[in-house]
């Protein structure tokens, strides 16, 4: 709490110093001439996706002994073999949409990348991932929410929640607008009738913390309506797990690049924990991840020139076994693939250092080591891309030092 | 004044008084001096989930005092357990009765069907623990005692969201929170330490000493966890003065407290086992004294220490205080309650009494300043229309949608009561709507709130401005705006 006054007071007192120092450092972005706004889409892959399998080491005997019937084969074996990306490392051919953006380099991946808090917990990992703060659960907002704190005021729809409640990612001190999937998206409100409006207007006029929370409330409401309005005519199917980025792509996208200045918007997706039945290049992880590909495409095509301000970071609480279980699937594992896609990302690279699979080389004997913190791949976007001086990257992540930042943007 | 004719000052004097509060709190200065029923709504807001039909009446009838004394007195539990039969298992029969496990190497294995039906049924613990939880809060008659059940979960936290725990949330508010929430703070303390959902969600069952005897697998080592929240949050509080070198040490005198394991899971009828195999019993130093190696009557020599350490009557005294007065309660009355917590063993009824006495307590600038949880607010609003087919389950919904998920608090320091942490522009829409909703009714038979009785039960609280806006809507409204106003989301 402390600290959170602690911002207000700074973000209330500080202005034009901050201002200042931002327009001279800022890299990308001046907050007032240019018009243009950078944005930030983080998508958590919750379950664990097995990024072994999303980012292959084809180049790794251990890859294949591990994994004698889930492997993916190597570049040019046959049919459903992995896609070359760097002589070293191949993708899922489920994601075959996402290779355009490869050879554009606007996508970059780092592998053995994660959380390193050793917990193979999903409600510990996701928490700590959100937090912002590995091994410690006290502090009480998310990372994406103090990444707001660093922004210049916007609109009420400054930061966007795709689903109905605000995720740990998000909350905090600063106000967050959601947005339900599918069809609920903008479900009728009593609110909305304009004589139960008015009289609650009229209760709420005053300016207390009260009232100014009511006003932006419903101004983010307004806004969200008038922006969605024309798409919602068109009546779209709810559909839930990964396809739904493709069903919500396009309202996301309208919402950063429309009147709502959506800066930081926030999607989840749920069903990659596959101890079971996990398939290789056909199965459960494959139909899970074609529709992701195609998702990010397609907001990407949706984004139009919006794209070239936007950096969208995928990412999940920890990554999978390296050998397979005896069920077909793999089991909760460590380190695991991070994707960054973005006009300014400096892709066609897999980062990142690679530790090996060999079972000396492994975490714990079992699963692949964790050579970048998590934040280390997150800080250059939040500098270089959202124009946070760096100075302020350890009130995002406190108690974070960080390593040598990889050049991602 | 003099510039008022009689007839208009009448009028203001009598607005002032009925609004006299109100008046108070936004200008900072006494205005007049507060109305009794100011008082009695004040009380009911902080010692109740709100009022029900007949409460002010009742509090008018018997005296504030009388009133306080009454709810720091339960009378016997009002719900029928027998509605809710696994609320009266113990752990380990909730476990081999509805724990969802996969047969063993070699069983057979289950067909999905099967998987389905267990899966279904192991869900029943957790429904009924909710449902009973809610239909307590809202229609007790024993609302202080509701509302410190509430406080002391959050308190001592769990999360049905950790595997096992979920089985056992309902029977730890039952066994380890109800009985002692206006008992000895050391019970409590000792009933929360050694429940198996304790164990389980902050790890302590596989906190085992290196290198013991029955040191292996996942029991290998030190762990934590446990012990460093029990510090932390249940007793000292971060700023108790207690330092890394203690956490370590209470962990190591907690090594071996744990659940049942392997066979022992097939028939134990306690959920609580010493394993003494896997203790440490070298000599530690905790707090600067010694404590020899002693099994398990080293933990609770730990507990005595920290229950009854000015550093815990501190700590629980501003959560009191927090909770009672004001997001930052004054420092002179958290002091009062601190010095009444040790002069009486921790003895949670004689701090609350301290409270409720206190001229904090009663100062009309604190009156209607605590904003509501969401918790509180949808069990306010169930209270207020007094309607008895308001469905737990339409509650447990409302709480997820509202970022409240009843049980499922999944960090050990439980949810905040404070209004920064719950006031958000999205919050306030969505608790206005459900007002409305809710005042229209809903379900099969719409059948909207009656607005005499609601006005009766909501007593005089509301601001000038907001009773001139009530006034001034047409009829079929009001009850809606009763609900959704600025002074149903402050308690």
């Amino acid at each position: 709490m402390r600290r959170r006054q602690f911002l207000q007071y700074a973000t209330a007192s500080g202005v034009t110093a901050m201002g200042l120092g931002w327009l001279g450092k800022q890299p990308v972005y001046s907050q007032s001439s240019s018009g243009r706004q950078p944005k930030l889409i983080v998508i958590l892959l919750r379950g664990a996706v097995d990024g072994l399998n999303v980012v292959v080491p084809y180049r790794e005997a251990g890859y294949y002994d591990a994994r004698p019937t889930l492997a993916i084969s190597k570049p040019g074996e046959g049919k459903g073999a992995a896609l070359n990306l760097d002589g070293q490392f191949g993708l899922h051919p489920a994601l075959a949409d996402l290779m355009p953006l490869w050879q554009s380099k606007q996508l970059a991946f780092v592998q053995a990348c994660g959380s390193p808090d050793p917990t193979r917990s999903h409600f510990d990992a996701q928490d700590y991932m959100e937090l912002g703060t590995p091994g410690n659960k006290k502090q009480g907002d998310g990372w994406l929410n103090r990444v707001l704190a660093h922004l210049p005021a916007g609109r009420p729809t400054q930061a966007l929640n795709l689903g109905n409640q605000t995720p740990l990612i998000l909350s905090g001190s600063k106000s967050v607008a959601n947005l339900a999937f599918g069809r609920q998206a903008i479900r009728p409100l009593p609110l909305d009738r304009p004589p139960i409006q008015s009289a609650f207007d009229r209760l709420y006029e005053g300016d207390t913390n009260l009232g100014r929370a009511y006003q932006e409330g419903l101004e983010a409401r307004e806004i969200l309506k008038a922006e969605l309005n024309t798409e919602m005519m068109k009546a779209s199917r709810g559909a839930p797990g990964p396809s739904s980025l493709k069903t919500n792509g396009r309202r996301i996208a309208q919402l950063l690049s429309g009147n709502a200045e959506t800066q930081i918007a926030f999607v989840s997706l749920g069903g990659w924990d596959t101890h079971v039945n996990q398939g290789s290049t056909q199965g459960r992880l494959a139909r899970l991840l074609k529709p992701l590909g195609q998702g990010l495409n397609q907001l990407k095509a949706e984004l139009g020139n919006t794209f070239d301000d936007t950096t969208i970071v995928v990412m999940s609480e920890f990554g999978r076994t390296v050998a397979e279980n005896g069920n077909g699937g793999t089991d909760h594992g460590h380190g695991n693939v991070l994707w960054v896609l973005g006009g300014q990302v400096q892709g066609g690279k897999v980062y990142g250092e690679w530790p090996g699979l060999a079972e000396s080389q492994r975490y714990q004997g079992r699963d692949l080591a964790i050579t970048t913190d998590f934040r280390a791949a997150i800080a250059p976007l939040l500098t270089k891309g959202m124009g946070i001086e760096s100075k302020h990257l350890n009130q995002v992540f406190p108690g974070y030092s960080s390593q040598k930042a990889l050049p991602l943007i | 004044m003099a510039k008022f004719s009689g007839k208009i000052f009448n009028v203001f004097l009598c607005l002032m008084l009925v609004f006299g509060i109100w008046m108070r709190s936004t200008t900072g200065e006494p205005v007049l001096a507060a109305s009794v029923e100011a008082d009695r709504v004040h009380v009911i807001n902080r010692l109740s989930f709100g009022s029900s039909p007949g409460d002010l009446q009742h509090v008018q009838a018997v005296g504030i005092d009388d009133y306080i004394q009454e709810q720091l007195s339960p009378r016997r539990d009002s719900l029928e357990l027998k509605q809710y039969p696994t609320l009266l298992l113990t752990p380990m029969q909730l476990e081999r009765q509805y724990g969802f496990r996969r047969p063993g190497k070699g069983k057979p294995k289950l067909s999905s069907q099967e998987r389905k039906q267990r899966r279904r049924r192991s869900r029943i613990p957790f429904r009924e623990a909710s449902e009973a939880r809610l239909v307590r809060a809202i229609s007790s008659p024993n609302q202080l005692e509701e509302v410190m059940v509430n406080f002391w979960f959050n308190h001592f936290n769990v999360s049905a969201k950790k595997g096992r725990t979920r089985l056992w949330v309902g029977v730890y508010e039952q066994e380890a929170i109800r009985p002692y929430v206006f008992g000895s703070f050391r019970d409590l303390l000792g009933a929360t330490a050694q429940h198996p959902a304790m164990l389980f969600y902050l790890d302590n069952w596989q906190n085992t000493a290196p290198n013991s005897p029955g040191a292996r697998g996942r029991f290998k080592g030190l762990n934590e966890n446990y012990a460093r929240e029990l510090l932390e949050l249940h007793t000292m509080g971060v700023k108790g003065g207690y330092s890394q070198t203690d956490v370590v040490s209470a962990a190591k005198v907690l090594t071996g407290w744990g659940l049942p394991r392997g066979r022992q899971r097939l028939h134990a009828k306690q959920a609580f086992v010493f394993d003494a195999r896997r203790h440490d019993n070298s000599r530690k130093t905790f707090l600067g004294q010694p404590i020899q190696g002693q099994g398990i009557a080293e933990g609770e020599a730990l507990l005595d220490i920290l229950a009854t350490h000015p550093a815990t009557a501190q700590h629980i005294s501003y959560k009191l205080a927090q909770y009672f007065v004001a997001d930052t309660p004054p420092p002179a009355l958290v002091d009062r309650l601190a010095q009444r917590f040790l002069a009486t063993d921790g003895n949670i009824r004689s701090v609350l009494e301290t409270l409720f006495e206190s001229e904090e307590f009663n100062d009309p600038q604190y009156y209607g300043q605590k904003f509501k949880t969401p918790y509180e607010y949808l069990i306010a609003m169930a209270r207020a229309t007094g309607r008895p087919t308001v469905k737990p389950r339409l509650v447990a919904g409302a709480l997820r949608q509202f970022s409240m998920p009843l049980y499922e608090c999944q960090t050990p320091n439980g949810y905040a009561n404070t209004e920064s942490a719950w006031l958000n522009p999205d919050t306030t829409i969505r608790r206005i709507s459900l007002a409305t909703a809710f005042a229209r009714g809903y379900g099969r038979q719409k059948t909207p709130v009656q607005l005499d009785p609601l006005e009766q039960t909501l007593g005089n609280r509301f601001s000038a401005q907001t009773q001139s806006v009530i006034d001034g809507s047409p009829r079929n409204l009001r009850a809606a705006l009763m609900l959704g106003s600025p002074e149903m989301m402050y308690r």
